[in-house]
């Protein structure tokens, strides 16, 4: 498998794409530092690129990636290794390649210029929202057989989950208002992968707010170190779901 | 005139009667702080050395100066109230006082004064007691330098750090309240002045204020109190470089302003609270060069609120910066300082060109809907902001500053 993932990497990196994504992760992230001088206004915007850039490119370039080595996959079918080896090794070296890119660009400048509890939590979230929407997009390219169908079911996982999703949230709220639905909103916020990686990182950084009747209810919650392992763990569900089910689709699957 | 023959009158009163000084000591022969009392004339002095006395309650008649050496403590054996002062140009100095009874009924306290002028309270520790200083129609007393504590766990054990009812010109000053009901408590107390205290952890207010007009408060801290300061039906208040810190809870304010007018509030600090300033059916107020930073809602005004004005104030890192309940707005928010606004300034006068409109959208919704605070800061929310930015149609379009300055006025205190 190591082998695999090895070309397959080797392969990621030719494209340059990464390296340039890489590249406008660090400049991004330099320069929000730069622009304002507070860090935490920087921390908040740096937010937005996180919980939505991440996914999205994270999506894009899993899906043209598999979509691009299908001829290679489909080689390395011929040879005596397992299916399952095989698709391992593609999602390894993808997440990895995503996931480094995302630690080069964000991570490294955020520790070096504004370390606080906040923007470790943000390093955390982004990495494990890179990987959930990388076995997102896998699931996404093995159901479908073309590219334009599986980038096109990729792009709907993201707009659903950052936006539809919320979308959604903020209607059952608006219907249930008059009843008592902190409850119900923490469990549905908690069943989107970006919900809960943006809950996280609001508790440290908009306390304050938060701390009105509803939100002292999901500080309460989200800011115990139980609900902190509780949606750390629900993400990490977030990447092994949609992974296995692609696995046993793609060892299946008539290609 | 009238002043010389005042003084006249003092300097022949001294002539008079010479002031004596009973000294009180466990190990001497005067050992009981009751009997020095008792003993003690008007103008006299009872001095108290180091010591344990349990002696019950103190009732002094007298206009007598008592004097600690070394903090004696005297002991309620939570059963008294310590001293019960009934007589003018009375001075408590330097007592560590503890344990006073818990009552219902009577407000039992440290030092209780009743219809007393000139009363003096300074270095005093106050340590589980019911009220620490309770003054009832009392004039023109000093409490300074003094420490209170107390422990107690439910609202209607404790008592207040400072209360003052039906007073006038009190200077309170320099004073620690801790674990209090409220820390410092005014109803109908006029003409007053509060400097330098700092009131902290206290189970409700910080500061709590009612029908106390023309009164001051300066430099004072109020941090991580229940439910912050609350000051309400009161006129001509000025507050100015106070501290409101770390008030946090649903239904806990920096400042609570509930029918007050005519009022300045100028170069205070509301930091990291769930709502810097609330107002409510307030009028005539102004805010002046005061910094918001870290709050949730910077200020909520409620639309019943009239000719308040807001200028020059810093706006620094809220999650709200101002929200409100109507869409009638009678009061004028101009040249501040808000680090949300997004505008230019062409002309380069350090004003932005087009108005700000502090009340966002989603700040009305969560308002409406506490639940939907869980959905700020995604991109639903964003795009929800902006899209009512462009077209305002809920939140009221004549909340605006029209005269957003671009630099932080950084203000230092």
């Amino acid at each position: 498998m190591s082998k695999i993932a090895k070309y397959v990497l080797y392969d990621i990196v030719r494209s340059r794409f990464i390296l340039f994504y890489t590249v406008f992760l660090l400049v991004v992230t330099f320069s929000m530092y730069s622009l304002d001088t507070d860090p935490g206004k920087s921390t908040l915007s740096l937010l937005n690129i996180i919980l939505l850039v991440v996914p999205l490119v994270s999506v894009i370039f899993t899906t043209t990636h598999f979509f691009n080595s299908y001829e290679f996959i489909e080689l390395l079918l011929s040879q005596p290794v397992t299916r399952r080896t095989i698709f391992l090794a593609e999602f390894f070296s993808v997440a990895s390649a995503l996931a480094l890119s995302f630690l080069i660009g964000v991570a490294f400048p955020m520790l070096l210029l504004a370390y606080s509890e906040a923007t470790l939590f943000l390093i955390l979230s982004g990495l494990l929202l890179t990987l959930v929407f990388v076995s997102l997009a896998f699931l996404a390219s093995v159901i479908t057989r073309d590219k334009a169908k599986g980038i096109g079911m990729a792009l709907l996982f993201w707009i659903y989950f950052t936006l539809i999703y919320d979308g959604l949230i903020l209607y059952i709220v608006y219907s249930f208002s008059d009843y008592p639905i902190e409850k119900i909103t923490l469990l549905l916020s908690s069943l989107n992968p970006v919900d809960l990686a943006r809950i996280v990182i609001l508790l440290k950084l908009d306390l304050s707010a938060l701390m009105g009747y509803t939100g002292a209810f999901y500080k309460s919650f989200f800011g115990s170190n139980l609900g902190i392992i509780y949606s750390f763990l629900f993400l990490l569900v977030w990447i092994g779901a949609p992974l296995l089910i692609a696995l046993r689709k793609f060892a299946r699957k008539d290609i | 005139m009238k002043k010389t023959w005042l003084l006249g009158l003092v300097v022949l009163h001294s002539f008079l009667s010479e002031a004596k000084t009973y000294v009180v000591n466990p190990k001497g022969q005067l050992k009981s702080i009751q009997t020095a009392i008792s003993l003690a004339h008007d103008g006299d002095t009872v001095r108290v050395m180091a010591g344990h006395y349990r002696e019950g309650n103190y009732i002094i008649k007298k206009s007598i100066v008592l004097l600690g050496e070394n903090l004696p403590v005297l002991d309620a054996e939570n059963k008294y109230e310590i001293f019960t002062i009934v007589a003018n140009d009375v001075s408590v100095i330097g007592f560590r006082m503890i344990n006073t009874g818990k009552a219902s009924i009577n407000d039992i306290s440290a030092v209780n004064a009743i219809q007393t002028k000139r009363l003096r309270v300074a270095n005093n520790q106050m340590e589980n007691t019911f009220f620490g200083i309770h003054l009832a129609n009392s004039t023109a007393s000093l409490i300074e330098n003094n420490t209170f504590h107390s422990d107690a766990e439910a609202e209607h054990l404790a008592g207040n750090g400072i209360h003052a009812w039906k007073c006038d010109s009190i200077t309170i000053r320099n004073n620690t309240i801790r674990g209090h009901r409220d820390g410092i408590y005014f109803e109908f107390v006029t003409h007053s002045h509060v400097e330098n205290n700092y009131s902290h952890h206290n189970m409700r207010y910080g500061l709590h204020f009612m029908f106390s007009h023309h009164d001051s408060y300066v430099k004072n801290t109020f941090h991580n109190n229940g439910a912050g300061v609350a000051v309400m039906y009161t006129q001509d208040v000025t507050m100015i470089g106070n501290r409101f810190e770390d008030n946090w809870g649903a239904s806990s304010y920096g400042l609570l302003l509930k029918d007050i007018r005519d009022s300045h509030i100028e170069g205070n600090h509301f930091l990291r609270n769930t709502v810097g300033v609330y107002m409510e059916g307030s009028s005539r107020c102004r805010m002046e060069k005061n910094v918001f930073k870290d709050n949730g809602w910077a200020v909520k005004i409620q639309a019943n609120c009239d000719e308040n004005s807001f200028q020059r104030n810093s706006f620094l890192s809220n999650t709200f910066d101002m929200a409100t309940n109507g869409s009638l707005v009678l009061n004028t928010v101009d040249y501040n300082y808000w680090d949300n606004y997004q505008g230019y300034d062409l002309d380069k006068d350090g004003i932005g060109d087009v108005p700000f409109h502090p009340v966002s959208l989603y700040s009305m919704v969560v308002e409406k809907m506490p639940s939907s605070i869980m959905l700020w800061r995604s991109f639903l929310v964003y795009l929800l902001d902006r899209s009512e930015k462009v077209v305002p149609s809920i939140t009221p379009e004549s909340l605006k500053d029209n005269h957003p300055v671009m630099k932080n006025y950084d203000y230092h205190f």
